[in-house]
């Protein structure tokens, strides 16, 4: 397969491309013994960080780093601002699909997607039909997975709509390559990304329930605790944006309100950054036997009385049933052809497609359609015979359970390796922030990158490392 | 801020003193051991009662050795007071009270952590110990620095500052009570070579005895050593000091507050307790029921801020 090289173009050697320019400059005049020491001081700076995750099944090691690369990831302000049209339209489409299907479902009374999508969807939440979320925002923090196929296109990859992870990595990498290369940013300008957490607060204030009654509403950040595998981005947040972390343990419903306590009583909260999933959240209203909620929340939600970003039951837009509708949903919210393209999808519930995905699977990408981080998935054509025998039988006893995708030819970003720059497959997760007013979209994102040569999965935990990602100012 | 965050500061810094305290433990027991003419194991025995690990030591151990003591002591995982365990409670509940701690305050605790377990991963030395115990009583002050050098003086600090005193003026009612004997009048035989030997190493338990020497130059004894660690308010380790110390945070807290609560009563009749007394009213009353009592309290004195402050839900 030929890849695009986002430095090198199809070349793969210099001259780099225009965005890199800068960079090539600046990496000619590097010793790569020097470089080399300089990668070997971030993982050490990550690590008295504490910038670690947790890998679930993995009890050798409790934290980990995800692994940093230095070269950084460029994108050209042309680039970046076509890519934001794109991003914008979609999370519009997102939030306004949403509030549809939880309201009149005027998407399926015009027959552009099947009913059984979403009634009998397992992330559809029935509990949240005709409820108003404060501000009519359902997706307060969207992560767009992107990939790029070519110079020219962006394709989506997934929606994050639920809770999308990641942007304490976007931070960080970008805090430690001004530590660790200031030279490089004064002479290349590249857009901050530092506003982030001042953005999220204002952004999540701005989504306050009306009767609040202060001016500056009580936001907290809720965590399942210090065993989740995000848990070092629950607290990064929280501390960034001057707020409480809270654990269940924390809150209280006392007299219509979402309480906190605190040194001196019980304080209300008016939005809650919940980083728990909706069945967990409430044990009288969803899963009884979760300790990570608190009792009456959703009553209290209902009610109007508290923000909760974002929405319960948004993770029906996450779904990758969904999000083979995606062109159509955008289409019928916003009346424009959409910006960014989606992969072309088999859903394996339609027994030709089935069949199609059968015959071809050696070509092609089987996910989950409930699952995320790259498990659960088959990557065809890295896949032996073995497994792709056994991903068959499990297709043909649970096709509901799958969609497939062709191999995308994902571009390739240089990474510093043994022998000096190496061309390593990547992704990119903008964050995007949704108030009543606007809608912020944070220069560059979350690069992933595959670390081992070939690989096309860049989730951290299965080899996937991390880059800066910058946008050029104009 | 939240209960839970207040009871974790707390705790990190309860946590943090006991590490400390224990390896000045260890170093007084070391030098101990190399200065007796004939050096005999059951001055670890001391050690272990006043780390508050001898009896999980006895399950473990039938013998008494030097060497189990101080690997028992400093890396035991089943010992909840050992280093290696402590250091790890400590990193967990600044983990919990991440958003409450200023990054040089957490870079510090987190480097301090990962120093101290991979020094404590193996076997120690005993060559290396005096190097290894510097290393983390270094590791800590380094968080004290920062603490002391980038935090808000607020609510924050002062939990810390009440986890640090009431750890410490145990730790020093422990060290005290675990040898009161040495200290008492009657018993001593004053300046014979194993008294001196002994009242040196309670003095370098809590690193007082070049301060011991400066402020008292008529020359060292036992009753001056106990009105030395227990009133005198100049020491920082002192019972009077921290009780103070323990005193004025609560009594900021209040102030923030704007709330009277029953720690801070139980505090000031421990102050007094200290205030206006003399070593020998103390010995009058029986330096072991003064020791034990006082310890008492400061348990009780911590569970009424725990219940104050709404530590738990």
């Amino acid at each position: 397969m030929d890849c695009f090289d986002e430095m090198f173009g199809y070349d793969a050697e210099p001259p780099p491309r225009a965005p890199y320019h800068g960079y090539q400059r600046w990496f000619e005049g590097q010793d790569s013994e020097r470089l080399w020491a300089i990668s070997r001081d971030a993982e050490a700076s990550f690590r008295r960080t504490g910038i670690t995750f947790n890998v679930y099944g993995d009890d050798s090691a409790d934290e980990r780093l995800i692994p940093f690369d230095v070269v950084p990831r460029i994108l050209s302000a042309a680039e970046w601002s076509r890519l934001e049209r794109g991003i914008e339209q979609r999370v519009r489409a997102i939030n306004a699909f949403l509030h549809d299907i939880y309201h009149r479902r005027e998407i399926l009374r015009a027959g552009r997607i099947p009913v059984e999508l979403i009634a009998e969807n397992i992330a559809f939440l029935p509990e949240m039909i005709g409820v108003a979320p404060p501000g009519g925002i359902y997706t307060h923090i969207v992560g767009v997975d992107l990939v790029r196929t070519s110079e020219d296109d962006f394709t989506v990859l997934e929606d994050n709509a639920r809770t999308p992870s990641g942007v304490s990595y976007m931070l960080e990498n970008r805090e430690t390559m001004l530590h660790l290369f200031p030279e490089l940013f004064s002479s290349i300008r590249v857009r901050r990304i530092a506003d982030y957490p001042q953005a999220l607060r204002r952004s999540l204030a701005a989504c306050a329930p009306p009767e609040c009654a202060s001016s500056t509403p009580t936001v907290a950040v809720l965590t399942p605790g210090m065993l989740n595998s995000a848990y070092f981005e629950h607290s990064f947040l929280a501390d960034q944006m001057g707020c409480e972390l809270v654990e269940a343990s924390d809150l209280l419903v006392i007299d219509g309100r979402l309480t906190m306590r605190t040194t001196h009583g019980h304080e209300p909260v008016d939005v809650l950054y919940r980083r728990v999933d909706d069945d967990f959240l409430d044990p009288l209203n969803f899963r009884q036997d979760s300790a990570l909620g608190a009792a009456g929340l959703f009553d209290i939600y209902r009610a109007g009385r508290l923000t909760i970003a974002n929405a319960p039951g948004t993770g029906i837009a996450d779904d990758k049933a969904i999000y083979s509708y995606m062109p159509e949903i955008v289409r019928f919210y916003t009346g424009e052809e959409p910006i960014l393209k989606n992969v072309e999808t088999w859903r394996c519930s339609e027994p030709d497609s089935l069949s199609y995905v059968l015959d071809n699977l050696a070509e092609l990408v089987v996910k989950e359609v409930h699952g995320s981080g790259g498990y659960g998935m088959l990557v065809g054509p890295a896949a032996s015979t073995a497994e792709l025998d056994d991903f068959a039988a499990k297709l043909r006893s649970k096709p509901d359970n799958y969609i497939a995708q062709p191999t995308l030819a994902l571009s390739t970003v240089p990474i510093l390796a043994d022998s000096g720059l190496a061309p390593r497959h990547v992704d990119l997760r903008p964050f995007v922030l949704v108030s009543p007013r606007t809608i912020e979209i944070t220069p560059g994102g979350l690069t992933r990158v595959a670390l081992n040569d070939g690989s096309l999965v860049v989730n951290s935990s299965q080899g996937g490392g991390t880059k800066d990602t910058w946008v050029l100012a104009e | 801020m939240l209960g839970r965050t207040a009871g974790g500061m707390f705790w990190l810094f309860r946590y943090l003193e006991r590490a400390e305290n224990t390896t000045r433990l260890l170093e007084a027991g070391l030098r101990l051991a190399l200065t007796r003419a004939t050096p005999t194991d059951s001055d670890w025995d001391s050690v272990l009662t006043t780390a508050g690990s001898r009896n999980g030591y006895f399950e473990r151990h039938d013998v008494l050795t030097a060497s189990r003591a101080i690997d028992f002591v400093l890396r035991d995982e089943t010992d909840p007071s050992s280093v290696a365990s402590v250091m790890k409670a400590g990193r967990n509940s600044a983990r919990t009270v991440r958003t409450a701690l200023t990054r040089d305050v957490w870079e510090a605790i987190n480097q301090c952590y990962l120093s101290t377990s991979a020094m404590l991963n193996r076997p120690v030395e005993p060559a290396e110990l005096p190097k290894i115990l510097a290393r983390i009583r270094n590791e800590i002050t380094l968080v004290s620095g920062a603490l002391h050098g980038t935090m808000l003086r607020n609510e924050t600090f002062n939990f810390a500052r009440l986890g640090t005193h009431l750890e410490r003026s145990d730790n020093t009612a422990r060290i005290l009570d675990v040898k009161y004997y040495v200290l008492l009048p009657s018993a001593s035989f004053v300046g014979s070579p194993l008294d001196n030997l002994q009242w040196e190493n309670i003095l370098r338990s809590v690193s007082a005895e070049r301060a011991f020497r400066w402020t008292h130059a008529s020359g060292i004894n036992a009753s001056a050593i106990a009105a030395f660690l227990i009133l005198d308010r100049r020491l920082p380790r002192s019972l009077a000091f921290c009780f103070q110390e323990i005193e004025n945070n609560l009594a900021q807290l209040e102030t923030i507050h704007n709330h009277e609560v029953l720690s801070h009563d139980l505090s000031r009749s421990l102050t007094n307790r200290c205030r206006n007394r003399t070593i020998d009213s103390i010995f009058e009353e029986g330096l072991h029921e003064f020791l034990r009592d006082s310890i008492a309290d400061t348990n009780r004195l911590g569970a009424q801020i725990e219940a104050d402050y709404r530590f738990n839900a």
